[in-house]
């Protein structure tokens, strides 16, 4: 059938999986009913353990699921030790559920999957060999792509139900009081594994640095924690993190960042006490340094910055003009290294940061996003997924989640190459128009007609031409041409959850 | 295209010639002209393929409201002849001849593209001139320069090869420039075509841009030539008219308009008398500040 | 036309496209690399088809390289490698440029 946003999603996989096709993106009030893991009572006087491999022939048995958290990024050394073990000892039919894949895990997770070791996995994105493999139908079963909010959502009710969490941290004492900002490999906040040590079976902390007890300040408790595992190292610092922020000199990005700002400063969430989450990358940065000029000839304060935090921001919550960082991941070693010293600067779990299902989330208060987009439709549906020959390469990440924003901006060139950004229909829809409210490229911007009170306030920005979407996605055209449409073959290799676990779209085999 | 004469020429954004990546970008920037270089940016080897790929360009690109100029090798070179060809063919709307010394030079110019434009079915006339002053001798012969041709719309200073001529070099303050900068201005003037300042080509020299920018917005030039459209923002900063000039600016059209409803000879207004001159720098002053967005479509200023 | 010597034109930066055309006897034998062949392919090839048969050649070999240029580009750079292949770059052939 036909989801409201006119996918088709195949009938058997909304049978056989027991799936509701996407209707809307309001989530409304539903009652909820969470799970809680089941566990094992100690006193903890046998949880520090030498042997890794030990503690995986322990604790992991076939046809489990099992995860792990992505807070090291490219620096993740604790992903590669445990699977490695996992497929030495030929474990089978394993589910692997971490929160995301980095590039660094490529290797290990396409052997694993070619062995039969792993033959579900659900993630936020995959890039990559990986990306590639699970295009050309490598695994069994289709990936299933969750937002952070929605794994979140998913974890709670059971629907992931993870049998052993493999954490790394930069740091533990002997009963598993952990935190992420700490330590040689310190990555700030451990948001998204926060989940996992709530929710696991059974939580297995890697570490490479056992303080005395009991280590403060503690974001994953002792009473989640199963075992404690001394490793020789967790991850490399200098790939865990961006070094310095490097702020972009591209002439395109940088007028994209400023009419960004221009769009935000002049809607009418730009006043004292509003929110704003601006993620990574060097546009982002370069909107986060404009924003903060406007907020400083303005006489405007922020009261929160919310989601992937980076040193810009800290710099405006240590100028005082924002109040609190809400901070469930940090892009660069300034952002970690500060949670320190900025009592302000509060560690969230992906929860409290994005979950529908929730009594609350912060995105729900959150009044400015700024997104990207590989590519955007007419109907403003986002694709973060897929690349322009059909392969998986991107993660959701909180797209979804972030995108119910009171002003959700998508900044994007108008063409990448000769790939058009804004298109008639996206190849993959991740996040649905009706979510996103204004488009920034680098000739100006288009408004979603739904959003009438901003097509008042937005129309008549000096030097910002106002567009048509359907007249940027001519324009693309016009440059680059049009393009032959994709092949795919008809097995789905991936399905993309909506946050509220509703299907939106799938995504089918390439053909080469 | 605009009348030549009250055209903005703040900001002239050199680009690459032989880069499709910014000769396909050059239009997104507001620039007022865009040079497309077959000149210095281009390598000898280059110089047939940077042609052709500046024609497709501007044959197929949308460069908006921008005035399109091409820099061509000089008259010492043996890629003129084609440059010069492609060029009227495309219909660019200037070509900018380097290294001007003389007027024969730009008569020289003038003929080649004459021929080109009846070889090609091009109005004779259509295509604009502009020359480059990068010596002694071209300052000495300024005027003989910006007078040359009615196709001449502006000249421009070069200042590069020009202190290398001048045995110095580019200093901080640029005194080495007060010279050649005025004469070029005082021809450009003399002969009511456009003034374009050199470029400054350290792009971590903030401050410095703008006391250079300041100084020949001061001295009276239309603007200046740039290698980097972030330049462009901060030139057209500093040409930006301030409230009470705007305002000012305004009470000048009104009285004028006044004066002429009412058939009235001579114009006052808050008791100075306003004359020709006044009146052009109000207009002047009003179109800079259209291009800097600082009126609405009624010419009412936008408070900030 | 007999193209004369191997030739080549454009870089292989972004947005650019680097095309060789050698001698060939069994008319136009691409070899095309791009990240979009998939959806420009032929249009890449078509565009390049075109200019040489502007130029009257019947066989060539024609190596691509195609870092995402857009199709003026494409145009551009077969014009320059064509005129360089057939020896002719000082007497460019004003009719074909549109």
């Amino acid at each position: 059938m036909k989801n409201s946003i006119n996918r088709e999603i195949p009938d058997e996989i909304l049978k056989g999986k027991n799936y509701q096709a996407y209707t809307t993106d309001d989530f409304g009030t539903p009652v909820i009913q969470k799970v809680a893991p089941k566990l094992r009572a100690t006193t903890g006087s046998e949880k520090v353990v030498d042997s890794l491999e030990d503690v995986v022939l322990k604790t992991v048995k076939n046809g489990m699921t099992i995860s792990f958290h992505h807070h090291f990024r490219e620096g993740d050394y604790v992903f590669d030790k445990v699977m490695r073990i996992i497929i030495d000892h030929g474990f089978k039919d394993l589910t692997l559920a971490p929160s995301s894949l980095t590039n660094v895990m490529n290797d290990i997770v396409v052997e694993a999957i070619e062995k039969g070791v792993v033959t579900n996995i659900t993630s936020s994105g995959m890039r990559g060999s990986l990306g590639d493999a699970v295009s050309h139908g490598a695994l069994k079963n289709p990936v299933i792509f969750r937002s952070h909010g929605n794994r979140a959502r998913a974890i709670e009710t059971g629907e992931i139900k993870i049998d052993v969490a493999f954490l790394g941290v930069p740091n533990s004492d002997a009963m598993g009081n952990a935190n992420g900002m700490d330590g040689e490999t310190a990555f700030g906040s451990l948001g998204y594994a926060l989940m996992d040590a709530q929710y696991a079976e059974t939580v297995v902390l890697v570490t490479d640095n056992i303080r005395s007890y009991p280590n403060t300040p503690a974001s994953i408790k002792q009473t989640q924690v199963d075992y404690v595992v001394k490793v020789d190292a967790v991850g490399n610092p200098d790939k865990i993190g961006s070094g310095a922020t490097r702020f972009t000199k591209d002439p395109k990005e940088l007028k994209i960042a400023k009419t960004v700002n221009d769009v935000i400063t002049h809607s009418e969430y730009f006043k004292d006490g509003f929110s704003f989450q601006t993620g990574s990358g060097g546009a982002a940065l370069a909107v986060t340094r404009f924003l903060r000029q406007s907020m400083i000839n303005n006489q405007i304060k922020a009261s929160f910055a919310l989601g992937g935090i980076t040193k810009p921001t800290i710099d405006l919550l240590e100028e005082g003009l924002v109040d609190r960082v809400m901070d469930v991941q940090d892009f660069d070693k300034g952002a970690a290294e500060s949670m320190h010293q900025n009592k302000n600067q509060q560690e969230i779990d992906a929860s409290w940061y994005a979950d529908p299902a929730n009594k609350g989330a912060m995105v729900d208060a959150l009044d400015v996003v700024i997104l990207s987009a590989l590519e955007i439709d007419t109907k403003f549906n986002v694709n973060v997924m897929t690349g322009s020959d059909g392969v998986i390469r991107g993660a959701i990440g909180g797209h979804q989640d972030a995108a119910t924003a009171k002003l959700t901006i998508i900044s994007a060139p108008l063409v990448r190459g000769r790939i058009a950004t804004v298109v008639p229909d996206v190849t993959t829809v991740v996040t649905p128009g009706d979510s996103i409210d204004v488009l920034v490229t680098e000739v100006g911007i288009a408004i979603n007609p739904k959003r009438k009170d901003l097509i008042a306030s937005l129309s008549k920005i000096p030097g910002v031409p106002v567009y048509t979407i359907e007249e940027l996605q001519k324009m693309a055209q016009e440059k680059v041409g049009t393009p032959k449409p994709l092949e795919f073959n008809d097995r789905v290799v991936a399905l993309i959850e909506y946050r509220d676990g509703s299907l939106i779209d799938v995504i089918k085999k390439v053909k080469d | 295209m605009k009348d030549q004469k009250e055209r903005l020429r703040r900001t002239m954004m050199f680009v690459p010639g032989n880069n499709p990546a910014m000769v396909k970008d050059a239009g997104i920037f507001g620039a007022d002209s865009i040079m497309f270089d077959l000149e210095d940016a281009v390598s000898i080897t280059e110089k047939d393929a940077a042609r052709y790929l500046v024609y497709e360009a501007l044959r197929t690109i949308d460069y908006g409201d921008s005035e399109l100029v091409v820099r061509i090798n000089g008259l010492d070179t043996p890629y003129y002849k084609n440059d010069i060809k492609a060029m009227v063919k495309a219909g660019v709307d200037v070509i900018r001849l380097p290294k001007v010394e003389s007027a024969d030079m730009m008569k020289k110019l003038e003929k080649l593209v004459a021929e080109a434009e009846k070889e090609f079915g091009i109005e004779v006339g259509t295509t604009n001139l502009m020359a480059a002053i990068e010596s002694a001798k071209g300052v000495i012969n300024a005027y003989e320069i910006a007078t040359s041709s009615d196709r001449m719309i502006g000249i421009a200073l070069s200042a590069e090869d020009y202190t290398t001529d001048m045995k110095t070099h580019r200093y901080p303050d640029g005194q080495e420039l007060l010279y050649a900068r005025n004469v070029i201005l005082h021809a450009a003037r003399a002969a009511g075509i456009a003034a374009f300042d050199t470029v400054f080509t350290n792009m971590d020299d903030e401050e410095g841009f703008y006391r250079e920018t300041e100084l020949i917005h001061q001295l009276g030039f239309d603007g200046k030539s740039l290698v980097n459209p972030r330049q462009i923002e901060m030139v057209n900063k500093v040409y930006e008219p301030t409230k009470k000039e705007i305002l000012n600016a305004q009470g000048v059209i009104a009285a004028i308009a006044e004066a002429k409803r009412k058939g009235s000879g001579v114009i006052s207004m808050n008791g100075q008398m306003v004359d020709r001159p006044v009146l052009l720098r109000a207009e002047r002053v009003m179109s800079l500040a259209a291009a800097a967005n600082l009126v609405d479509e009624e010419e009412n200023y936008i408070e900030k | 036309m007999e193209i004369k010597k191997t030739a080549i034109a454009g870089t292989l930066e972004s947005s650019d496209v680097q095309i060789m055309l050698s001698t060939g006897s069994n008319g136009f034998e691409f070899d095309l690399e791009s990240d979009v062949a998939k959806q420009f392919g032929d249009q890449i090839k078509e565009t390049i088809t075109k200019v040489l048969e502007m130029y009257n050649v019947k066989n060539a070999k024609i190596k691509v390289v195609d870092k995402g240029a857009l199709d003026l580009v494409i145009k551009a750079r077969a014009i320059a490698a064509v005129q360089r292949a057939l020896d002719i770059v000082d007497a460019p052939k004003w009719e074909v440029l549109k």
